[in-house]
């Protein structure tokens, strides 16, 4: 055993390396980014031939794990929770072709929305697909749930989800890994049951049938796992039940020694024998939760011989909202029992946000100046749909530069329906990744109707917004566009660059009144990733799947 | 033991590395430690913040609870008051002299501090000045770690065998630099309080 101070993603990354990993899939997100990145540092990466690149997105990520599951290899995709949303389809159809190598879902949730557009819950998503799913408490239990995932998914021979939240993903523990080498990898082996592998309604129907029989097999599984516990002692007027790292918290707040019934669940589904147990011996129970109310309206909805009173957030004794936190679970363990509420720690009235910026030289700045000039004989009529990146920090003053902002590629669909509807011009900013992530399927929509709009692709070369990962269709996009059938007259380039507005504000304009899709790339380096290329020394062996020689590299 | 520590800065200063090197610290001197950040915004100039827990004990929550925070560093002032709430009322403050004003309503500078002053016991620390005596404005966040680290359980010299790991790849002369600056900041705490 070897103690190290790893994030609570990379200690489940560091868990799936020693499991034997043969393929990690991904596609940036916060707060999952940093398992992804850790297996790509990893000296296992070379020494063990472990495939670890970034996908185009979510979906072909977690579509690729899965055909490496199929031939038998243990592999893993990891997405932040509204990565799950377009990864939807294969998740859920996975769950009835089932696995053959071990097959992790990483998904990191984030609730507060620290850096996300909703706090949705992906235990909901595990629900709906029927599969198991664990939620470990802290980075020791993400390192051994990734272990303990990869050998139940095989034995179950379904995939795993793994759900972490903000706070364990970004938060560092010591943590003791094995020294022992890891496990070897499966042998590469294909299966020859058919059957099972086409989902046509036929096997489908006998499949799912095969996925609920199963069902009873997972929960008993929760009954026994290692990541949840029971203890039935001290004062029993108040029963516990918490989740994941809500346990923590409870920890927290009795210093240690909780005095009252506990159940601490750190895999699903329920363990209903447990809870059945608890609520036996408790008239009141409070359920502790990262995420939505999941469990608290599940126990509601169970069908027990006792039925105690519960309180949650959906009776408002912790908030409906937002991440737990030490000081909200220590005042609901007050407030379902002796209310006393502290307002000692008001903040100063003096206090002023500061929000995040667009770093000052940042080629997106040139390039919103430029469509504001361009567009300011349209504001009446036109309208600005952008996407998620670092330019959406466009929206704040003074550039004020886009209008909407809904999920990763819909600044160009968005667009397209808005056209439709008589919008004039309907400009699409869309960041390079985004592009590739789900912008092409939406401007082939636009070409197949020579839809009027305006794409401006905006092209740093890089991931900016998780951190400067490799995109996947830089250096391609002029071929890709004029692929989906962008008149070649119509994509064309400007240089983000103080000096060169003019040019730009022109090059804008002239696009704004043509009728039909045209392109615009605005290609400038973002400047963070220009310094670090700039200012890091070699590295002794540069990683894998890195800047330096992502380049021509035709893995 | 337990030691609860609260890092607010602004992204581009700095804070993540030094909470790593306290991290690092601390598990090198056989400590529990927990280390709580939110990243991924790739942006500068947004306001950052680290909870750094170290114990002898097993620490439960990676969060530390509003009112019990031990120490508060702050590599610029707003953040300092940004996050007072998080401290004991016997805890301490380090706060770094030079302020931000990248925001369009920056508070009245002199206002701040006092407000500050009243509000806790607060040390402040010319980190921009020391940092360029060392050798290098960059090391203005290992000045702050230097000040910091008089409050904190661990010896001087394990700070600087994690500070010599952690710069060596950038050269001898970056290794020297911050350590000048660990020095400087460690008795800038002990000479003067006042700004
Ligand atoms: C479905 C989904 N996956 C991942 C993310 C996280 N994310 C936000 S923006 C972004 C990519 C931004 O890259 P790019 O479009 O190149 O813009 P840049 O930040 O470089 O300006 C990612 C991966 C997300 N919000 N939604
Ligand atoms: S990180 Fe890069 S793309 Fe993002 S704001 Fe800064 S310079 Fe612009």
């Amino acid at each position: 055993m070897a103690t190290r101070l790893l994030l609570g993603d990379e200690a489940l990354a560091q868990g799936a390396i020693d499991a034997g990993l043969s393929g990690a899939y991904a596609y940036p997100g916060t707060p999952s980014t940093e398992i992804t990145e850790y297996v790509q540092r990893h000296v296992a990466v070379t020494s063990q031939s472990i495939h670890c690149r970034w996908s185009s997105n979510e979906k072909t990520a977690l579509e690729e794990a899965v055909g490496m599951s199929y031939a038998g290899r243990r592999a893993m995709a990891s997405m932040k929770h509204v990565g799950l949303n377009v990864a939807a389809d294969p998740f859920i159809n996975a769950a009835l072709i089932g696995t053959r190598g071990g097959l992790l879902i990483n998904v990191a949730d984030d609730p507060s929305m620290h850096s996300s557009q909703n706090e949705q819950d992906s235990r909901l998503y595990g629900e709906m697909a029927l599969v198991p799913c664990i939620e470990p408490a802290d980075q020791q239990q993400a390192y051994d749930a990734a272990i303990y995932a990869f050998e139940f998914s095989e034995r179950h021979e379904l995939p795993v989800l793994l759900r972490l939240t903000t706070r364990l993903a970004h938060s560092r523990a010591d943590v003791e890994i094995h020294e022992d080498g890891s496990r070897p990898q499966n042998p590469f082996s294909l299966p020859n049951d058919k059957q099972r592998f086409i989902l046509l309604p036929a096997h489908a129907r006998a499949r799912y049938l095969r996925l609920l029989e199963q069902q009873q097999a997972l929960v008993e599984a929760s009954e026994e796992s290692p990541f949840s516990t029971l203890s039935l002692e001290g004062d029993a007027s108040l029963g516990i039940v918490s989740c994941g790292i809500a346990g923590n918290y409870v920890q927290e707040t009795f210093g240690g020694k909780v005095r009252h019934p506990w159940l601490q669940i750190g895999q699903y589904p329920l363990p209903v024998r447990r809870i059945e147990a608890l609520f036996s011996r408790c008239s009141r129970i409070i359920v502790l939760e990262e995420g939505t109310p999941f469990v608290e309206s599940r126990l509601r909805g169970l069908p027990l011989r006792s039925s105690p009173e519960i309180f949650g957030r959906l009776t408002g004794h912790l908030p409906r909202t937002g991440e737990l936190a030490p000081e909200s679970v220590a005042s609901a363990f007050r407030s379902s029992g002796a209310p006393s509420a502290d307002a000692r720690h008001r903040p100063s009235p003096l206090l002023r946000n500061r929000p995040p910026a667009l770093c000052q030289g940042c080629p997106h700045i040139d390039s919103y100046r430029a469509l504001n000039q361009a567009m300011a004989p349209y504001r009446d009529r036109g309208r600005v749909f952008a996407d998620i990146g670092c330019y959406t920090l466009g929206a704040m003053p003074p550039l004020e530069a886009i209008d909407t902002c809904l999920c990763m590629g819909a600044s160009i669909t968005m667009a397209k329906g808005a056209a439709d509807a008589g919008t004039s011009p309907a400009v699409a900013v869309i960041g390079d990744s985004t592009f590739a992530h789900s912008g092409l399927t939406g401007l082939l929509d636009c070409t197949a109707e020579q839809t009027p709009i305006t794409v401006i692709l905006l092209d740093n070369g890089t991931v900016a917004m998780t951190g400067g990962q490799d995109s996947q269709a830089t250096g391609r996009f002029a071929q890709l566009c004029e692929a989906l059938g962008v008149d070649r007259e119509h994509i064309v380039a400007i240089n983000p660059r103080a000096d060169r507005h003019e040019e730009s504000v022109a090059i804008i304009a002239r696009e704004l009144i043509y009728d039909g899709p045209s392109v615009i790339v605005a290609q400038r380096e973002c400047i963070q990733t220009l310094r670090r290329s700039n200012s890091t020394r070699k590295p002794e062996s540069p990683p894998r799947g890195c800047r330096q020689d992502a380049k021509g590299d035709p893995q | 033991m337990k030691c609860d520590i609260v890092l607010a800065g602004v992204g581009g200063q700095g804070l993540l590395s030094i909470a790593m090197l306290i991290g690092r610290t601390a598990l090198d001197q056989g400590l529990r430690v927990k280390q709580a950040e939110v990243h991924g915004m790739a942006q500068r100039g947004g306001a950052v913040h680290s909870h750094l827990r170290l114990s002898d004990r097993p620490i439960a929550s990676d969060l530390i609870a509003v009112g019990t925070a031990n120490v508060l560093l702050a590599m610029e002032p707003l953040e300092a008051l940004r996050h007072l709430p998080m401290l004991a009322d016997d805890g301490v403050v380090f706060s770094n002299t030079t302020t931000i004003r990248n925001i369009p309503d920056y508070p009245d500078e002199e206002v701040l501090r006092q407000q500050l002053a009243s509000r806790a016991a607060i040390k402040w620390i010319d980190a921009e000045r020391l940092a360029q005596e060392a050798g290098s404005l960059r090391t203005a966040n290992v000045v702050l770690l230097g000040a910091l680290s008089q409050a904190l359980p661990m010896e001087q010299r394990i700070f600087e065998r994690a500070i010599r790991t952690m710069f060596s790849r950038k050269g001898d002369t970056v290794v020297e630099q911050n350590l000048r600056a660990f020095a400087h900041g460690r008795s800038a705490v002990r000479e003067e309080s006042a700004p």
